[in-house]
């Protein structure tokens, strides 16, 4: 049977998009903000683009006492409010046919052998194959009960991968743990069920076409790798900023904090993807390599107090509109020291970094939402102009845009029309623009046909999370003992520590 | 979009009319990829530049439409320009009359964009030869569509797969890529040799001789093809010892999966829209070879019978 080629697939025909084999996917978390928005509108738009499997199916597990119909309803009005593709009576019927719900809570081993006869059910009536997917859309905490409750219902365990054997994946997502301690833990109970090839972690950013495009500019192009290092890098500025504050995630937040929720996974990966050297190929290993020997190169600087800054937002005035401070969002103690903005300074100790600081800031209602990586480039060495005609000119930048208006800018010094010789910063824009529109998959989709493919190279693996939090751990003990975060008005960017915190290195941030 | 009217023109003239509407406008048109040409009569122009128009969402070119008129009398080039409204590229009808109408290569040739990949479509009636067209030639990317046309239309896909060229594809053949890709999945599961099958589709159906061919030579065992009601395509059947595996679309919409031991499934298989179609094609712009050795099949079955 391996020996089979299909004569159909031929690597010189490119048109031929991959389409997953006979698979279905088991979610748990049917009522979650993350299944609702995010995974079902995915699926959807996954089928009407046709790259799911005939016979795909989609099984919800939750503690409601719902019948299948009640479970498609809900993937109906999701898929209507959040797919990005146009509903489509027949792709919906196509998927529909596939919906099966198992009602239980997650000790529950009835509800577990349930399952496991929906899932057999499924291999018959719709030839899945025995290719399952189990998408934990639930807080980690749960993590444990269900892995091991898959395990003992005999659900975990596919066939040999050698021989053309049922799979069987589990998908997870942020928080991977809130320090190391757990991260490790976390890793362990996953890993105790599941081999580590067939756990996949889902950080959407680098499901991202811009995250993506970072490897493309860098490594498919000859003019920016030259200077791409401590010769031409002054330093690097990685910012995601929120617009917004918590909203109805007290829960979740307060106690986590703007450093585990975001720079820990997001920032971290995005400075490895701008940091790492050059794969030897596009493969998971080859990827996993370079990101984590930057990983396992980053140093802290001595002083923690002087080069990090944290803040939490107090009330104010945002973009026109009056809002309130953190503290007195509904579900968040008075005396709450979680931070909603973090900055932290991060050295790169290999030779293509040394004495190039990278900063990392992430925080929620500042003052727009954006997401980018600056890299700050050296003066020119020598100006043979007069000083007052450079008066005007700052470091030339390269600024890739993640989002939104995602795209690429360069700043450079250019003349200023009229006679003086005098030179100030003008900026050079490329937008992807109308590139992003329904044609291009939304992170989501990408990253469920690579789990459904078993596609590892856009998953951070165990060892990058937990290299991860290495670099952050100290950084929170030394702030848990810190009190209350300075408090920065609404719609600002951020406390005055994190300016001061580069004001000390003779920078400044970037107004993104 | 506001267009500008450019009466008795020329390519200098419509270059300085990009650059000042994309001043006007702040400067929209950046990022641009390539050039598209279109070629079309001028009662399919509008049709055409508003496919081209959301093909080049996701590609965004500068679009060229051109219209050939009669080519006897004093030349004469009119044109209309526009850039702008929400849209990422520039786009120029440009209608010529009388003698320039033999020269409408020395119109174009000023306003490609510098260095950026030249693709040219002919929304209807290609020329019988397009690598040879002198229009056909400024392009890296030549796309017919030999469902489209108006003359000789039953021959029009031979015509053009004769006269193959590499970087030549016909819309035809896109159209096909789903069907491909669900019979690629259909062998992906179930591991087995074809030993023949068949292909239902209405009478003029470019895309079915299309299909057949590529079955026949991929799978090495003849194939009929078979005249149902449509539309389009309608049944594709791989016969294996276990039983055959069948895509069946009556409706042009939803199709049927039916394979050997397990059960029927539908699945959505929605024939294309040209704007969908067009922007598969601006995709790539290197040789297609798997449409190569597709034309060479089909010409020679067709030479065979």
């Amino acid at each position: 049977m391996t020996s089979y080629t299909n004569p159909l697939r031929d690597p010189q025909d490119r048109r031929l998009p991959r389409i997953a084999g006979p698979c279905g996917m088991v979610l748990f978390g049917v009522t979650g903000d993350l299944s609702r928005k995010k995974v079902m509108p995915a699926i959807y738009d996954l089928a009407n683009r046709g790259l799911l499997p005939p016979g795909f199916s989609l099984v919800g597990f939750a503690r409601r006492d719902w019948a299948n119909q009640d479970f498609a309803q809900i993937v109906h009005d999701s898929v209507k409010q959040h797919a990005r593709t146009p509903f489509r009576e027949e792709v919906w019927r196509q998927l529909a046919e596939g919906f099966r719900f198992v009602q239980g809570d997650f000790d529950d081993d009835r509800a577990f052998e349930q399952l496991r006869l929906t899932l057999d059910e499924l291999d018959l009536e719709r030839g899945t194959g025995g290719n399952f997917a189990f998408y934990l859309a639930i807080p980690p905490g749960f993590f444990g009960t269900v892995v091991g409750q898959l395990e003992e219902h005999g659900l975990s365990k596919g066939g040999d991968p050698a021989s053309g054997g049922p799979w069987r994946r589990v998908v997870v997502e942020k928080p991977f743990g809130h320090d190391l301690q757990s991260a490790r833990e976390l890793n362990a109970t996953l890993d105790g069920v599941f081999p580590p090839e067939s756990v996949f972690r889902i950080d959407h950013y680098l499901g991202k076409e811009t995250v993506q495009n970072i490897l493309a500019m860098r490594f498919a192009n000859n003019m920016f790798e030259p200077i791409w290092n401590s010769n031409y890098v002054d330093h690097v500025q990685i910012t995601m900023a929120e617009d917004i504050g918590i909203g109805g995630r007290a829960g979740y937040y307060d106690g986590i904090g703007a450093a585990r929720d975001v720079i820990q996974n997001h920032l971290l990966q995005l400075m490895a993807l701008v940091a790492m050297e050059e794969p030897t190929s596009f493969t998971a290993d080859a990827l996993a390599t370079e990101k984590q020997k930057v990983l396992a190169s980053v140093v802290l600087p001595q002083r923690l107090d002087l080069t990090t800054a944290r803040g939490q937002y107090a009330a104010g005035w945002a973009g026109g509109e009056k809002v309130i401070g953190f503290t007195d969002e509904e579900g968040i103690r008075k005396t709450s020291t979680t931070e909603t903005f973090a900055a932290i300074t991060l050295h790169v100790e290999t030779r293509r970094w040394a004495g190039v600081p990278f900063y990392l800031r992430t925080g929620k209602r500042l003052g727009r939402r954006v997401t980018e990586v600056a890299v700050v480039f050296k003066r020119a060495p020598h100006l043979p102009f007069s000083e007052t005609a450079t008066e005007e000119l700052t470091q030339n930048a390269l600024v890739i845009r993640v989002q939104p208006d995602e795209g690429m800018t360069m700043r450079f010094g250019s003349k200023v029309p009229g006679t003086a010789m005098e030179i100030r910063d003008v900026n050079m824009d490329f937008a992807y623009g109308g590139s992003f529109t329904e044609a291009s998959a939304e992170a989501y989709e990408r990253l469920i046909l690579d789990v459904l493919l078993g596609d590892p190279p856009l998953f951070p693996r165990r060892e990058e999370v937990e290299l991860s939090w290495r670099i952050l751990d100290p950084i929170l003990d030394h702030w848990a003992d810190k009190g209350r975060p300075e408090p920065y008005a609404s719609g600002t960017w951020g406390p005055e520590s994190a300016d001061a915190m580069l004001a000390r290195d003779d920078r400044t941030w970037r107004r993104p | 979009m506001t267009m500008i009217e450019l009466v008795d023109t020329t390519s200098s003239k419509i270059a300085a009319e990009f650059v000042n509407a994309r001043k006007r406008a702040g400067s929209p048109a950046m990022g641009m990829v390539m050039t598209l040409l279109i070629v079309v009569p001028d009662e399919d122009a509008e049709k055409a530049m508003e496919a081209a128009q959301r093909a080049s969402r996701e590609h965004p070119s500068r679009v060229l439409g051109v219209i050939l008129g009669d080519a006897r009398g004093k030349g004469r080039v009119n044109a209309q320009v526009g850039s702008g409204g929400g849209w990422g590229g520039e786009i120029a009808l440009i209608r010529l009359k009388g003698e320039v109408v033999k020269h409408a290569e020395s119109v174009v040739l000023p306003l490609l964009l510098p260095d950026s990949p030249v693709a040219i479509w002919w929304p209807t009636d290609p020329p019988a030869d397009p690598a040879a067209d002198p229009l056909g030639a400024l392009a890296r990317r030549r796309i017919t569509d030999s469902a489209a046309v108006g003359r000789a239309r039953s021959r029009a896909i031979f015509t053009q797969c004769a006269a193959y060229a590499a970087g030549n594809t016909d819309l035809s053949w896109t159209r096909l890529t789903p069907w491909r890709a669900l019979l690629a999945a259909a062998l992906d599961q179930h591991q087995l040799r074809v030993t023949g099958g068949c292909v239902a589709a209405e009478r003029f159906s470019p895309s079915a001789e299309l299909l057949v061919a590529w079955l026949s030579w991929r799978l090495k065992v003849p194939f009929e093809r078979t005249v149902s009601e449509g539309p389009g395509i309608t049944e594709v059947r791989m016969d294996t010892r276990e039983g055959p595996i069948a895509i069946s679309r009556a409706d042009g919409r939803l199709a049927t999966f039916s394979s050997p031991g397990r059960p029927d499934r539908p699945v959505a298989l929605k024939r294309r829209e040209v704007p969908s179609l067009l922007a598969e094609e601006l995709r790539r712009l290197d040789e297609d070879d798997t449409y190569a050795a597709v034309a060479k099949q089909l010409v020679k079955k067709k030479v065979g019978t």
